[in-house]
């Protein structure tokens, strides 16, 4: 009886600690635990955003109802849509962003693939300020850059973002110049020796091996480059003004003049839930996209070596 | 020979010379022996060229001009072209002045420096996490990445708040016990009583850490932490002394990242406060841009220091032990 007893003592413990406490069943529930805690973190702000824009003007006033609308209301997400021009920004926004983004990825595979492949003078010195400049803060350069394109005329319109990003200067092109030149580092040269003993120019073998081996990293690149673009607003306050308008500065001038106008506590909590919409506006193209190619996202940075080989 | 390739045959074309060797001619004056080294640096600088065009012209020119400008009165009279008046140190004697300007970058350096080690800290024990045998792991990874997906300007402000609004997630842990402040200095007891919403902050922050660990830990060898068990190490004592030291290269990354992405996030408010002066002063916001780069550099300087010379310490440590 006693030896049973012990086993199954003994056995319990095994399950609960495991053999070294990090295969025990306490350890698991405890990471468990703190993953679905801290994933909560990140849901909960959507799912009020979510909740508040589906509130009626009656749950907005009504003290019962806190959480959850007492039915779905889209009301809101029709102003929203109004008062953000949807269609017509969206349409402005999507071109702001993807433009720079392509270019922007193609200009640092060019880049990335110089500095991995050639031996040149002053090269060191090069790939360094690479690594500073994006280490400085765009507020440094941004007001003699606003003068330089207002010489220029480029201010209010698209080429105030593309011109930097066709010259590798856009927004975090230094990380997108670094992840090509870290993937180019990993293939071997010996590829490019044999395509140019059969006599292959330089441009060919970049064009005709070297992209078709980099697409991983181009996903990635341009990804990241779609959504920081995206999400950007300091630059295109900045630089597009009112002259190109994106969805999140719309949001953001109907955000602070809603606030100059509201008279009563029922509008502001109308303007409030209206906010929350225009949000959920803006984000959801992006968790659209996110949602499908979220393998490219994470899975990139694991492969582009950007952690500090 | 067709006009396009006139002109370029005139910029400079490749003549098969003596002995074999190639001669790049260029404006049919300057004539370069082509070496295999001469034609490696050429193709070199055709690739990042462009880059190097834009560093000069978009990047090193503009913060030349802004220091410029920092030391003189900035005026655009007709609509472009600036005048430029040399006033000496005025501005920067105007920035230090500036009592907002002052305190926002007080704030800003006291949260940089309490944020860093709070995101590396925790972003590597949700990468930690992550990476234990559970189920769902690629579930909880895209909901951890959320942040980096929808955090923009607007969206922050809306959650954190701002200067004109509440935000969804800031209206907790308003009020600081008061044992707390008669115990901590002023910007520590309200660190403390708003802890639930640093927390929350760091988090939205820290998305892209937690990948950057991941990846690390999931490229150390097993098999090290197996031979460690066998020879009677904890997992406590194999963190310290296998997973440790090889995320240090990973700490230092997400150290700049972080850092970068903390001092250029457009909801900081040094930078809301450089762009309200922008619209009275190019000068004086110069200076004031270049007082908060030299302390984000500072800052940002010493952090990478400490961070590789502790490393240089520990490898002369394993040095000694292999000569013993």
């Amino acid at each position: 009886m006693q030896k049973t007893n012990h086993f199954v003592l003994s056995k319990t413990r095994k399950l609960l600690l495991g053999k070294h406490f990090s295969d025990g069943l306490i350890f698991k529930v405890l990471v468990y635990f703190l993953l679905v805690v801290i994933g909560f973190v990140f849901v909960y702000p959507i799912l009020v955003m979510l909740s508040y824009s589906l509130m009626s003007l009656e749950d907005l006033i009504n003290p019962m109802v806190s959480q959850v609308p007492s039915s779905f209301y889209f009301n809101n997400y029709v102003d929203a849509f109004r008062a953000l021009d949807y269609i017509n920004v969206f349409i402005q926004s999507l071109v702001v962003t993807l433009l720079p983004a392509l270019i922007q990825t193609f200009v640092a595979s060019l880049i990335g693939y110089g500095f991995a492949r050639f031996e040149f003078p002053l090269k060191k010195l090069w790939l360094a300020l690479v690594v500073i400049v994006y280490m400085i803060p765009p507020q440094v350069y941004m007001i003699p850059r606003f003068v330089l394109f207002n010489d220029l005329g480029l201010l209010n319109n698209i080429g105030a973002i593309l011109v930097p990003a066709t010259f590798g200067q856009g927004l975090n092109a230094s990380i997108f110049i670094l992840i090509f030149y870290q993937f180019y580092k990993m293939i071997p040269k010996a590829l490019d020796e044999a395509a140019q003993i059969d006599g292959a120019s330089r441009l060919y073998i970049y064009f005709k091996i070297a992209i078709p081996l980099s697409i991983p990293s181009f996903i990635t690149s341009f990804l990241f480059s779609f959504v920081w673009q995206w999400n950007e607003t300091y630059q295109t306050f900045i630089f597009l003004g009112d002259g190109w308008q994106t969805l999140q500065t719309r949001l953001a001038i109907f955000v602070s003049a809603a606030q100059g106008n509201q008279v009563t506590i029922i509008e502001s909590a109308q303007n409030e839930a209206q906010a929350m919409a225009g949000n959920l506006l803006i984000i959801i193209p992006m968790l659209i996209v996110y949602f499908i190619l979220q393998r490219h996202f994470i899975e990139g940075i694991d492969k582009s070596g950007i952690t500090g080989e | 020979m067709k006009w396009y390739q006139k002109i370029l045959n005139f910029i400079g074309h490749i003549n098969r010379g003596k002995f074999g060797v190639d001669e790049l001619i260029i404006f049919k004056v300057i004539k370069v022996k082509l070496t295999n080294k001469k034609r490696q640096a050429i193709a070199g600088y055709l690739f990042i060229g462009i880059w190097v065009i834009g560093f000069i012209w978009l990047t090193l020119y503009p913060i030349i001009m802004s220091l410029i400008y920092g030391f003189s009165n900035v005026t655009i009279p007709g609509g472009s072209g600036v005048r430029i008046q040399f006033i000496g140190a005025d501005n920067f004697i105007t920035v230090l002045n500036d009592i907002q300007f002052i305190s926002v970058l007080q704030a800003f350096v006291l949260q940089l420096l309490l944020y860093l080690p709070l995101t590396i800290i925790i972003s590597m024990i949700i990468a930690i996490l992550l990476n234990q045998k559970i189920k769902l792991r690629g579930f909880f990874r895209s909901i951890f990445f959320l942040p980096v997906i929808i955090a923009s300007g607007p969206i922050m402000a809306t959650l954190f708040g701002s200067n004109e609004r509440l935000g969804i997630l800031s209206n907790v842990g308003d009020e600081v016990p008061a044992i707390l402040e008669s115990l901590l200095p002023v910007f520590l007891a309200n660190f403390v009583g708003d802890l639930y919403t640093h927390l929350i902050n760091i988090l939205w922050f820290s998305g892209v850490q937690i990948i950057l660990f991941l990846a690390g830990l999931q490229k150390i060898n097993k098999e090290v932490y197996e031979a460690a068990s066998i020879d009677g190490a904890s997992p406590w004592e194999s963190f310290w002394k296998i997973t440790l030291p090889s995320l240090k290269p990973i700490i230092l990354v997400s150290s700049i990242y972080t850092i970068v992405m903390l001092s250029t996030f457009s909801t900081n408010q040094v930078l809301f406060r450089i762009n309200v002066v922008r619209q009275q002063s190019f000068g004086q916001a110069s200076a004031l841009a270049w007082v908060y780069f030299l302390v984000v550099g500072l800052v940002l300087g010493v952090v990478v220091f400490l961070l590789t010379y502790e490393k240089k310490t520990v490898e002369k440590k394993l040095l000694m032990e292999v000569k013993r």
